[in-house]
């Protein structure tokens, strides 16, 4: 076990510089010239091959690339070509913080709306009722957020006048319930069909037979025994949870008016600021690859069966 | 259900009398079907053409004539319905075809029965793909190659002197399929890689290895049917989340470009990027309900289907 999780921390930093040299290989190949859009009308050869000279950009690719990532690893990611003569990390850290808070709240709306209704879709298997659970998770799982969003602000802010319409303004303003709920609610269903699945299978093992037929009463087998279990697969899929925050929420964050990763991600591809799609791009792959190595090395913590395979 | 099969039905009526028993998943596969008929035969169903506009009468309601009524331009709605979903069904069954059983089939069979470096290779460039933050790199590579690509296409036209090429279209669905590749391949690759390892050394297979038959023999023979159910099933998931996909590619800008319909450029064109739907929901439910409801059935019953896939051949559960 130590083996591999060596082998993969060994592996990831290559990962990485992959990842790097595809995004730079796409941003230098790609459309659009970033002199052109630095210069804008005051567009001329002269000072146009001034500034290439100044930015580096006449070096051979591999040089560009390499000087691009020594200065990555110290958090300098350059500036941005849009947003004259601000550097990328300060331009994007506000909205990471932004983007994170909105996902970390849907993601508890998620939770606490999916657990339950998984629970109790899984002690129902073999009855009516649960089938009708997961049809109704399927339901709002299918809906696509270009309705969910609308719909919302139809009902609760324009018709019942609850909260406002759109913006931003944190965790504890009110603005943040419906696009939260324009994410949690598809995510829930996520949830239902997890616990769901995994409870059955849970309920279906011999440890919980013997603990019924050593006369455990119902309720201590349900939570004591299955449930903690059941509880597992919840710790993979907060992996994948991270990668929604660089991209699950764009629509949702565009439909709201939230100034979020999403919105900045979107509106540099649009207007070609490459130094800013890169720095998303590696900022994101990063934390994906480095939670989904701590969630693996969870996992191992708290399912000591894995360790011994 | 029929486990003890008293009649010597073939595995493939068994599984059509399983699937029978799925209410649901029967009715899901109707509509489905229904809609990728009306795709297919988009051209003969539309009653007008998308692009076909009647400036006199915009944002009508629904009348006798235009059954789904008329969006800002005067253009029909059920019309561009019917050719969005064309969109949709080309998209689907090209990332279909590519993505899920060219590359994950054929490389997950490939990397299962000869491990290996080749093994090694591609599993490494599927980890290195799914590290990307998937929309962001879908994204991403949209608005990079269609310039690319739409220059490469001119020049051919110019060069072999034919036009036509760049107004049919095919750029955009190119560019899609390219930009939608990294996302559909590699679970399939990996799952299909899983089922061979798990076979490759099974008595038969290693019974027909050394009774002289040839890999590719063994391959097709052997492996391949085992691994059909596992890849219907997630082929079927998939379909689901590459329908999506097309749609939120062509709701930015950077799939399928206008005057050419897809169900995500009419919700952009009802509500802007990003702008205001709600007033849209308010006034003319209908152009933004058309396109919506669609996607809403398909993501639904592709994934019944799948639940309902998974159902019957899991053979765990029997």
């Amino acid at each position: 076990m130590l083996n591999y999780i060596l082998r993969r921390i060994f592996w990831m930093p290559i990962l990485l510089l992959l990842v790097s040299l595809i995004v730079f290989f796409l941003g230098v190949y790609g459309p659009g010239d970033p002199v052109e859009v630095q210069l804008g009308n005051n567009f001329d050869e002269q000072s146009a091959n001034r500034i290439r000279e100044r930015m580096g950009l006449n070096d051979p690719f591999f040089i560009q690339w390499a000087n691009y990532i020594g200065n990555a690893i110290t958090g300098d990611f350059g500036e941005s070509y849009v947003f004259k003569n601000r550097s990328v990390s300060e331009l994007l850290l506000p909205k990471l913080l932004v983007s994170a808070k909105l996902n970390i709240i849907s993601f508890v709306i998620a939770l606490s709306i999916g657990i339950p209704l998984g629970f109790y879709a899984a002690i129902n298997y073999g009855n009516s009722k649960d089938p009708l659970v997961v049809i109704f998770a399927l339901f709002f799982y299918a809906m696509p957020v270009f309705f969910t969003a609308p719909f919302l602000i139809l009902i609760f802010a324009l018709q019942l006048d609850l909260v406002p319409v759109s913006g931003w303004g944190g965790i504890f303003d009110k603005r943040i319930i419906l696009p939260a709920f324009t994410i949690g609610i598809p995510g829930a269903a996520v949830f239902v069909r997890l616990i769901r699945s995994s409870m059955i299978e849970v309920l279906d093992a011999d440890y919980i037979k013997l603990a019924r037929a050593k006369g455990v009463s119902e309720n201590k087998v349900l939570w004591k025994h299955a449930f903690r279990n059941a509880l597992l697969p919840v710790v993979t899929i907060m992996g994948f949870s991270l990668a929604g925050l660089f991209g699950g929420s764009l629509i949702v964050e565009l439909l709201f008016g939230i100034p979020g990763i999403g919105r900045i991600s979107l509106d540099s591809v649009y207007s070609r600021d490459y130094p800013v799609i890169m720095a998303i791009v590696l900022i994101g792959s990063s934390a994906l690859v480095v939670a989904n190595l701590i969630i693996d090395f969870v996992y191992t913590l708290i399912d000591p069966r894995i360790g011994m395979e | 259900m029929i486990n003890n099969n008293p009649k010597n039905l073939s595995s493939t009526q068994l599984f059509l009398i399983n699937f029978s028993r799925k209410k649901l998943g029967v009715i899901c596969v109707i509509l489905v079907l229904s809609i990728y008929l009306v795709g297919i035969f988009a051209p003969l169903l539309a009653p007008y053409d998308y692009s076909e506009t009647n400036l006199l009468k915009t944002q009508a309601g629904p009348d006798l004539e235009n059954l789904l009524g008329t969006d800002r331009l005067g253009r029909d709605i059920l019309s561009r319905v019917i050719w969005g979903i064309q969109t949709t069904v080309i998209v689907t069954i090209t990332g279909l075809l590519t993505g899920s059983l060219f590359l994950g089939l054929f490389l997950g069979l490939l990397a299962g029965y000869y491990r290996g470096i080749f093994d090694f290779i591609v599993m490494r460039t599927g980890e290195l793909v799914s590290s990307f933050p998937d929309i962001l790199l879908i994204i991403l590579l949209a608005a990079t190659l269609r310039p690319r690509i739409t220059n490469i296409f001119y020049s051919i036209e110019d060069n072999l002197n034919i036009s036509g090429l760049v107004s049919s279209g095919i750029i955009d669905y190119l560019v899609i399929g390219i930009a939608l590749l990294p996302l559909s391949w590699f679970g399939t690759m990996r799952l299909i890689r899983a089922q061979v390892f798990s076979i490759r050394n099974v008595d038969y297979v290693q019974s027909a290895r050394t009774s002289g038959a040839s890999t590719f023999r063994i391959v097709t023979r052997h492996v391949l049917p085992n691994v059909i159910a596992p890849l219907i099933v997630t082929a079927t998931f998939g379909l689901g989340a590459v329908a999506l996909s097309e749609v939120i590619l062509s709701f930015f800008g950077l799939g399928v470009q206008p005057p050419r319909p897809s169900l995500g450029a009419m919700l952009s064109d009802v509500s802007g990027r990003g702008g205001s739907s709600v007033s849209v929901l308010t006034s003319h439910p209908e152009q933004l309900l058309s396109p919506i409801i669609i996607i809403w059935i398909m993501i639904f019953c592709w994934n019944i289907i799948g639940d309902a896939l998974t159902d019957i051949l899991n053979p765990r559960k029997n």
